[in-house]
């Protein structure tokens, strides 16, 4: 395994604490501590999510332009970091907002450019491992997070403020981690817009982004699925915020598996394999199963899911691209999946309103299935020749 | 460098970082206790409320004199996040610790004492005690329970605070809308307001509206009275209904207005508050009414008359939920 993989590992596992440890106490921070409403709160929920989208495209392209992967992801990591002392401090909802708008801003920066030296790090035959990997490292910070939080909170008689400044050390930890032990590539540079923007023109990578986004144009997104499975199994509301737990538990212990199944078998049939996956999760929303055995499969197969497309996309198309344009090449393909995955779940939104939930289900259901079809069409199942 | 060098610099940059967020994490908690005095409720002349200021007091129940109210504090045991009392009964919510949000809702007597408490799932919103003491209510937002809105819904509760017993969520009641039954799965209570012991207001929220409902608690049924009403409160003559008009877009952020509704004629009057009000407001006295609005601190309190006359005047700042 490449240092620079288990490095940027390491740096995001210990970001992901940090950031989950807000995630955690935001709404009650908001709601309980700051006295927002509930409305206000899911607008700036609404804001939070949104802002991330253009800002991963300037990141991966500032990236590659001087082959500064490192420093534009290292400056993401800081102004995430600087976001958490920030937080504290901002009194109004504006303020509020604007701080967490920045804090996205900060993920959607690093976000390309880490890939991007993730996937230049390892050679094209264990893409699928080192994004695993990656990964794996990613969501035990994301599990730890939340655990960390309330630690923090019961040792500090339910104040917020050493959440924000423990989270804030733990940030600068991060960017520490980085700044000694992540190396930069040194090789061809990207150059210019043109240049990112001409990575569509490979009919190999284009055919990628195409199947991405026909895929995350019927994925039903995380809070919907959640949703649907306390409803389908009136789960006590105070369980809810526990099925992610269950999704990344799984996600955990099969990225490193399934990235190298990747490496093996064939990253286009692990990425197609990890939809039919998400299928399944549905088909079994939809069965007679309930309670929770039903949460159980579900929160599995939807940990699978993402074991096997997250990464694997990554370690799919980054060797269909030119070195000098990997990073701004990464983020045009995760900002069409992040875009696709947000019309989705309007769409879905739009559907369980009108329709109800079981039937919105079944529409996504069928779907994906043709999307599914598409999208092995467009990829073709056949293993890498890398 | 080396690698040597370099792992040596990250073992000394951890223990500056443990040792600064242990050290805060724990300064934090040691300034915990703040001085606190024996209070009792009911005494004349006097407003408590939840000190809303950040330091040892903070969530604390505290009291002012109300000719002096910007005066100094004192801060009592009890820590509630939502407060109300009547006639030496108080209810108190308070957020209890955990990964989801819970609560327990705190039966007290006329000297903050813990008579008992009903624990329950949800983030505390409104609580109101009935004139006598007799019936409590509250509002908890339970997350995820429904999908209107941003992924929050109520719960509303209902207890009879002499023998203990629980009505645990008001969904329960039968809906007379404009007359007659009406069933939906998305009906939401909130903000209950007492008229005495057997009856009360509150909002009645389905399909994207709200209404006045005036409820019976003996023939467990609510009745809509009124559209578009939002966190009543109810006059201490009974004719009157202060509440939450949304009047601009819920996209705004920022919809609601203060409302006076006579109950003889339903006739509405627009308070002199221009600014977005989020609170169940509080009857000071027979003219006036008291809210929170957001402050340095999250909530300031602010009072208007209810006549639609006059200007909003600043009671206390970092205070929410004043008991007169």
């Amino acid at each position: 395994m490449a240092p620079n993989v288990v490095a940027l590992g390491a740096v995001s596992l210990i970001t992901d604490v940090s950031s989950e440890m807000v995630t955690a106490v935001l709404p009650l921070y908001l709601v309980a501590g700051l006295g927002l409403s509930p409305l206000a709160f899911g607008f700036l929920d609404g804001l939070y999510g949104g802002a991330t989208a253009l800002v991963r495209l300037v990141g991966g392209h500032a990236a590659d332009r001087r082959s500064r992967h490192k420093l534009v992801a290292g400056t993401g990591y800081a102004l995430s970091a600087l976001c958490k002392p920030a937080l504290m401090l901002a009194a109004s909802v504006p303020a509020v907002a604007a701080v967490l708008v920045a804090d996205r801003a900060g993920k959607g920066v690093r976000t390309a450019p880490r890939d991007a030296l993730i996937s230049l790090s390892s050679p094209p035959g264990a893409q699928g491992r080192a994004f695993g990997v990656h990964r794996a490292m990613d969501t035990t910070g994301a599990l730890l997070g939340p655990l960390a939080a309330f630690g923090v909170l019961a040792a500090a008689h339910q104040e917020y403020d050493p959440v924000f400044v423990v989270s804030f050390c733990v940030a600068v930890l991060g960017v520490l981690v980085l700044a000694l032990f992540v190396r930069d590539r040194e090789g061809a540079t990207g150059g210019t817009v043109r240049a990112t923007l001409a990575v569509l023109r490979r009919a190999e990578f284009a055919r990628v982004c195409a199947g991405a986004v026909l895929l995350g144009a019927v994925t039903v997104s995380d809070s919907f699925l959640y949703l649907l499975l306390q409803r389908f199994t009136d789960l006590p509301v105070r369980y809810f915020p526990l099925l992610p737990v269950g999704t990344a538990a799984t996600y955990l212990l099969l990225a490193v598996p399934l990235g190298l199944a990747a490496d093996r078998a064939g990253r286009r049939r692990v990425f197609l394999a990890g939809h039919a996956a998400l299928l399944a999760a549905y088909a079994v929303l939809l069965s007679p199963l309930n309670g929770m055995v039903l949460v159980a499969c579900c929160l599995a197969l939807h940990g699978a899911f993402y074991a096997a497309t997250d990464g694997v996309l990554m370690a799919l198309a980054g060797p269909m691209l030119p070195e000098g344009t990997r990073g701004g090449g990464l983020a045009v393909l995760q900002t069409g999946q992040a875009m696709a995955r947000f019309a989705a779940s309007l769409a879905f939104g739009a559907a369980w309103t009108w329709w109800g939930p079981r039937t919105a289900l079944w529409a996504a259901a069928l779907l994906l299935t043709a999307a599914g079809a598409g999208a092995a069409a467009l990829l073709g199942t056949r293993k890498e020749t890398a | 460098m080396t690698v040597r060098t370099r792992l040596l610099i990250l073992l000394a940059a951890t223990v500056v970082l443990a040792v600064a967020a242990t050290g805060y994490t724990l300064h934090t908690a040691g300034h915990g206790t703040p001085r606190i005095v024996p209070l009792t409720l009911g005494a004349p002349g006097r407003i408590v409320f939840r000190d809303m200021r950040m330091g040892a007091g903070k969530d604390h129940l505290a009291a002012v004199p109300s000719t002096a109210p910007t005066g100094p504090r004192v801060n009592g045991a009890l820590v509630c996040a939502r407060f109300h009392a009547a006639s030496g009964t108080g209810l108190c919510l308070r957020n209890r610790p955990g990964l989801t949000p819970s609560y327990d809702a705190v039966l007290v007597d006329g000297a903050l004492r813990e008579r008992r408490h009903f624990r329950g799932a949800g983030l505390p919103s409104r609580t109101r005690v009935s004139p006598s003491g007799h019936m409590a209510a509250w509002t908890v937002f339970v997350s995820g329970d429904s999908y209107g809105g941003p992924n929050f819904s109520t719960r509303t509760s209902i207890l009879d605070t002499r023998t203990g017993r629980l009505i645990p969520s008001l969904e329960d009641f039968t809906v007379l809308k404009d007359g007659s039954h009406y069933r939906s799965a998305d009906i939401n209570f909130w903000g209950v307001t007492f008229a005495d012991d057997d009856h009360f207001y509150a909002t009645l929220a389905t399909h994207g509206k709200t209404y006045l409902v005036s409820g019976d608690l003996t023939r467990r049924e609510a009745r809509t009275l009124h559209e578009n009403v939002e966190c009543p409160s109810l006059s201490p003559d009974r004719t009157t209904i202060v509440y939450k008009k949304r009047v601009r877009s819920p996209a705004t952020g920022r919809p609601w207005a203060l409302y006076a509704l006579d109950l003889r004629t339903m006739r509405e009057t627009a308070l002199a508050e221009s600014r977005n009000v989020d609170d169940q407001a509080v009857w000071m006295n027979a003219k006036e009414v008291a809210y929170s609005l957001p402050g340095d601190f999250g909530s300031d309190l602010w009072t208007v008359p209810v006549d639609g006359t006059g200007a909003p005047r600043l009671l206390l700042t970092a205070a929410l939920n004043p008991v007169f």
